[in-house]
């Protein structure tokens, strides 16, 4: 299969103007004889639906939350980046954009980053007609912070709950449209198939969470919204009704799967504590801009942290790169978070977690104005912790927070699979293999508001309008039984191991193995163990309850049965790439001082997997999409 | 490691709205003081599935106080005992060995008991679909800093503004109103000179639409400030009455 990014050619910042100049465009009294199905109401399907119906297209938003306005975007903290430049200190689309590509150690195309890089101004404008409330400087104008990866301060920001209120924004114009009868509009509903027909997305089969009742719905394209996959890992930031289920579907039908194995470590979240533990919680990586990452110098040092003085703690990021100090890329801050513990060096009960310290900075600018910064997050610690940051550091541990690797998609957001696109998170393709703070909410609402709306188009132009198969074709009928057979096999297994055991066996042995370090051995290892427990799953799982009401944990079950083949892709797909790349670290590639080594004559390529069935072993064919560096010289990246 | 501790639990269970509901009753003897308060009902689940008997639903999402799936009432209480805390967030270092405690659903007309602890909140994205937002389409704002706004009130919008609409107002009030939850959204938007245009008109409908629904009106009893997770102010329902009244009149 030969893949065709579809990038436009010519200078990088001609490329998105002379698209849309040459994309093909549907006529407004045509647009409402098209049906288009966006499946997920986070930043990027919310976005998108709106822009959609306000454009004249007939949409059908489904979530699996009782409310659109709950999907996960809304726990982003920290902000979204845009390059407008107010602080006037040296930004521009071009650093943007360099400081993504470089961000993503250059494992991502150049032409989408620019693009994103460009959009994210108007995202901006956009939020602030919402009355999305930024944060504000006292001349009534918006104010910016600084986050990890970058030297200058282009995010923006309200208060640590910058997800809700631009998550809130996008939900409140979905709801308009909903009034205005361009949105058919139906939550707590899952996607469980994608139909194709002739080769198209033409529809989708959807599970009533609340009647379990299978339904069949027919449209002229479909959009996969649906979030990342961090939550095969069990424990990670993600909320616990977060899945790759929609994403699979679509894989299992055909559409490619790529760089599986770029999963983002967020190196500021709260430790776990103990078995019962169900999620992770993060805190912003704001915090690092004033909060300093430290250790005991020595091994076992069981001091109150406010005792040891400074010249015995380990300041390791501030020693290790002097110029990014606290504010270096998550890969590299978790990387080292791990090392430091893997020494023995790590504080609290379980050694597996270091201090973030507020002390110096609450010295300097006082207790209010760092209440005033970060109150709610400090709050929120002592609430999970049982501890006061304002009187004792913090202790922080790495935690998966999210998914780079998605559906493979080009340069206008659709899968292999002519009519089915993939926006936000579910995609794979802005960030390369690491993510840089305040980039997931620019991306989600790039895509959302300004690029989809502009490419479906140019797709919807091609398919005659009023094309209609029915509900009762074929392709409908038999992807519905798929969906029923599974749903009763899986009720029928009547095991003796819950459906949370099977998760978070299945989580640990994907942590330890496919975590922040990976070598050869360890995945080799992990495949088997994944293969067997698979297997020990469908004959052994106990799933409670009935098909035909609210059930919980049948939902889980089905979600659950699919991170399980995920699990292997993103094990095989780690094992092939035998260099390091941003987040993922192979041990066997990495310099004496700990630092990736990349392989860009092998490896400078998308990794895009196509399914081809699961007996056993999943079997999966990889393709090759090369990445081709015209603008940016490709470097070593240091932060040092 | 901190000791385990024995809780008694009681709680609602019923198969689907239609159907009288009961409460049950189990005994859980390892309940950590680390654990949240819905870590600790996943091991309730655990337990009963086990032991072959159904485990009880509730809404939960995201599980740190934002996503306001999550609306347990809590001996009586709507999200526990901690103030501005949602239930989520509520460790069980907040109670002791050998406490009893009851959760229930939040009951109001307008949020019908879909299955034991969970219910329909419908109502709510009905109320924002009539008015609860600035009408701009994509594409058509103009540079983000055109247009000025005072610091101060960008941070009063700001407060009304992170409601996570989980209707613990609406479970807290006797009247079941959701005046708090409308009310809020409108004092958000009102704030901003881009939301100021439509004011009076979304005021009417919001406020319409909440009656339509079933939620009762305000008496003033601020029980739904005393338990919003957020720590929203009742002064939302009072600028919402203002502005309903002299839409009507003018």
């Amino acid at each position: 299969m030969k893949l065709d990014s579809k990038a436009p050619e010519g200078p990088l910042e001609e490329k998105w103007r002379k698209h849309k100049k040459e994309m093909k465009l549907v006529a407004p009294n045509n647009k409402r004889k098209y049906e288009v199905i966006v499946v997920g109401t986070g930043l990027a399907g919310g976005a998108a639906a709106a822009s959609m119906a306000e454009l004249g297209y007939n949409v059908k938003s489904f979530c699996i939350q009782d409310s659109a306005r709950r999907a996960h975007s809304i726990a982003a903290q920290g902000g979204i980046n845009a390059a407008k430049n107010y602080p006037n200190d040296g930004d521009s689309i071009w650093r943007l954009f360099y400081d993504t590509i470089k961000g993503g150690d250059y494992r991502s195309r150049e032409s989408n980053v620019y693009r994103l890089a460009e959009v994210a101004n108007e995202i901006i404008d956009q939020a602030v007609a919402q009355g999305v409330p930024f944060a504000r400087e006292y001349g009534g104008l918006l104010a910016n912070r600084s986050f990890g990866g970058a030297q200058v301060s282009r995010t923006f920001y309200a208060r640590g709950q910058t997800g809700q209120q631009l998550l809130l924004g996008a939900y409140q114009a979905m709801m308009r449209q909903v009034n205005e009868g361009g949105i058919e509009y139906h939550p707590r509903h899952e996607m469980l198939d994608v139909v194709i027909i002739d080769g198209q997305a033409r529809g989708i089969i959807t599970r009533d969470l609340v009647s379990g009742e299978l339904k069949r719905w027919e449209a002229d394209a479909v959009v996969l919204a649906t979030g990342g996959y961090g939550n095969v890992f069990y424990l990670s930031t993600n909320a616990k009704n977060s899945n790759v289920t929609a994403a699979w579907r679509a894989h299992k039908k055909g559409a490619l799967f790529a760089n599986p194995c770029y999963v983002q470590v967020h190196p500021t979240c709260i430790p776990v504590s103990g078995d019962y533990q169900s999620k992770l919680t993060l805190m912003s990586e704001s915090l690092r801009n004033d909060g300093r990452v430290w250790v005991p110098r020595k091994k076992g040092d069981d001091r109150h942290p406010n005792d040891i003085p400074d010249e015995e703690r380990f300041y390791y990021l501030e020693e290790k790169y002097p110029s990014f100090g606290n504010l270096v890329p998550r890969d590299v801050a978790s990387r080292n978070a791990k090392i430091v513990c893997d020494e023995g060096l790590g504080v609290g009960p379980t050694g597996l977690s270091v201090y973030l310290d507020f002390r110096d900075v609450i010295k300097r600018d006082g207790k209010e104005t760092v209440a005033a910064k970060y109150g709610n997050l400090f709050d929120m610690y002592e609430n999970i912790a049982g501890e006061n940051p304002y009187e004792q550091p913090m202790r922080i541990y790495p935690a998966v927070h999210y998914t780079m690797g998605g559906l493979w998609v080009d340069y206008n957001l659709m899968t292999n699979i002519p009519g089915l696109f993939a926006t936000g998170e579910a995609n794979f393709s802005d960030h390369g293999a690491n993510r840089l703070g305040a980039s997931a909410l620019m991306q989600g609402l790039s895509d959302g508001y300004f690029v989809l709306p502009a490419t479906i188009g140019n797709y919807l132009a091609d398919v005659k309008p009023g094309t209609r198969y029915g509900t009762d074709h074929n392709a409908f009928i038999e992807a519905e039984k798929g969906a029923q057979d599974q749903i009763d096999k899986l009720l029928n297994v009547n095991g003796k191991r819950t459906i949370v055991d099977f998760h978070r066996t299945l989580g640990k042995i994907v942590w330890d193995n496919i975590g922040i370090a990976r070598n050869k051995e360890d995945l080799e290892k992990a495949i088997k163990e994944i293969q067997e427990l698979r297997e020990e799953f469908w004959t052994n799982v106990y799933v409670p309850g009935e098909k035909n009401n609210y059930n919980k944990y049948l939902e889980f079950a089905g979600r659950v049965a699919d991170f399980f083949e995920l699990a292997e892709l993103m094990a095989r797909d780690a094992l092939e790439r035998e260099e390091s790349c941003g987040c993922h670290l192979r041990e066997e590639y990495q310099s004496e001082e700990g630092e990736a080594i990349r392989n860009d004559e092998d490896f400078s390529y998308v990794a895009a997997w196509e399914f081809k069935g699961v007996n056993g072993q999943l079997q999966e064919e990889l393709h090759k999409e090369n990445l081709e560096f015209e603008f940016v010289e490709l470097k070593q990246r240091s932060y040092k | 490691m901190s000791k385990d501790m024995t809780i008694h639990l009681k709680y609602w269970k019923q198969a689907g709205p239609d159907v009288p509901g009961h409460f049950e009753e189990y005994t859980l003897d390892t309940v950590n003081e680390h654990m949240s308060f819905l870590e600790m009902l996943d091991v309730l689940n655990e337990e009963l599935q086990l032991q072959g008997k159904e485990p009880v639903e509730f809404d939960y999402d995201c599980r740190e106080g934002i996503c306001g799936s999550c609306n347990l009432v809590i001996n009586g209480q709507a999200h526990g005992p901690k103030a501005e805390v949602a239930c989520c967030q509520l460790h069980m270092r907040n109670y002791k060995d050998g406490d009893k405690i009851t959760i229930e659903p939040p009951r109001a007309a307008a949020f019908p008991i879909i299955k034991d602890l969970v219910v329909d909140r419908s109502a709510f994205d009905r109320i924002i679909e009539v008015g609860g937002y600035v009408s701009v389409k994509t594409g058509s704002a103009q540079e983000a800093n055109a247009l000025p706004v005072e610091k101060e009130k960008s941070d009063e919008a700001f407060e009304y503004a992170a409601c996570i609409g989980c209707g613990a107002c609406v479970a807290a009030c006797p009247n079941a109103s959701a005046s708090l939850f409308t009310g809020a959204k409108l004092a958000h938007l009102n704030k901003f000179p881009q939301g100021e245009v439509e004011r009076s008109n979304r005021a009417v409908a919001m406020v319409d639409q909440m009656k339509e629904e079933g939620f009762g009106d305000c008496s003033n009893f601020a029980e739904c400030e005393a338990v919003c997770p957020k720590g929203i102010s009742i002064s939302a329902i009072a600028e919402m009455r203002r502005d309903y009244m002299k839409a009507l009149v003018s």
